[in-house]
């Protein structure tokens, strides 16, 4: 198993701009249809169909039936490893800053 | 900011208000022992191009370069971490940026930087990344 290869599909998936002004709607407005996605896609529903089933493939949305309609979700938790750092960072370095003003209270003028 | 410019490049920005004048918080930021304080075991010395480690407590051990100095106001220095996983390797780089403020210090750091594995792959994408990345996190942060 190359460790690297989710990112990788991670990457390629969002690489495509159409798919990913899609999963950006759903990151936005929440749960939509597949016909409310092409109302607002500028390209056809197969073309939408498609590019869902690769955000599908890369866990970036899940899918669910509801008679007739598919619905589609954005799957937050699988841009973990795109926002890791920055937040893992943002914390450490908050951390850090406590302890700096700790030591500044402790230091002489 | 001109980093902001290119889409592979990531930032953390963390900002704080310093009860404590900017020639003190100076001398923390750039004296050995006192970093070693507040932030991690240390070979600083404040000069442009010198080399220094930084020893977190894990025993990793942090490479960094002093890019910038400019007493009382910017400090700069690359922060970079070898690891054969891509994804926990990293380069970047940290700038302080001290402000005096009516009660002390407005303290900036920006950290700047890519993991390896990501340059790669970001290489090909387009502009459009850095906005989808800020409205994300945006998303994230109300969905957390």
């Amino acid at each position: 198993m190359n460790p690297q290869a989710p990112h990788d599909l991670l990457f390629r998936t969002l690489a495509d701009p159409t798919r990913r002004a899609l999963f950006e709607r759903l990151c936005r407005d929440g749960e939509q249809t597949v016909g409310a996605l092409t109302a607002q896609a500028g390209v056809s529903q197969p073309a939408v169909s498609k590019h869902l089933a690769a955000l599908k493939l890369a866990g970036l949305v899940r899918d669910r039936h509801e008679g007739r309609q598919t619905h589609y979700t954005a799957q937050l938790g699988a841009l973990g490893p795109l926002i890791d750092w920055t937040q893992q960072m943002a914390g450490f370095w908050e951390g850090r800053f406590d302890k700096l003003e700790d030591l500044l209270n402790r230091m002489d003028q | 900011m001109t980093t902001d410019t290119t889409p592979q490049v990531r930032s953390v920005v963390i900002e704080r208000e310093i009860a404590h004048p900017p020639a003190k918080l100076w001398r923390a930021l750039t004296q050995p022992h006192l970093i070693a304080e507040w932030l991690m075991a240390n070979d600083f010395v404040p000069s442009v191009g010198h080399r220094f480690k930084l020893k977190g407590e894990w025993g990793g051990v942090l490479d960094c370069e002093v890019l910038a100095i400019e007493p009382d106001y910017k400090l700069a220095y690359s922060w970079d971490f070898d690891h054969e996983d891509p994804a926990y390797a990293l380069k970047s780089v940290v700038t302080f940026t001290l402000t005096p403020t009516d009660a002390g210090t407005h303290l900036r750091m920006e950290q700047t930087g890519f993991r390896p594995d990501q340059k790669q792959a970001f290489g090909g994408a387009h502009a459009g990344w850095k906005s989808f990345f800020d409205k994300l996190e945006a998303v994230l942060e109300r969905a957390a």
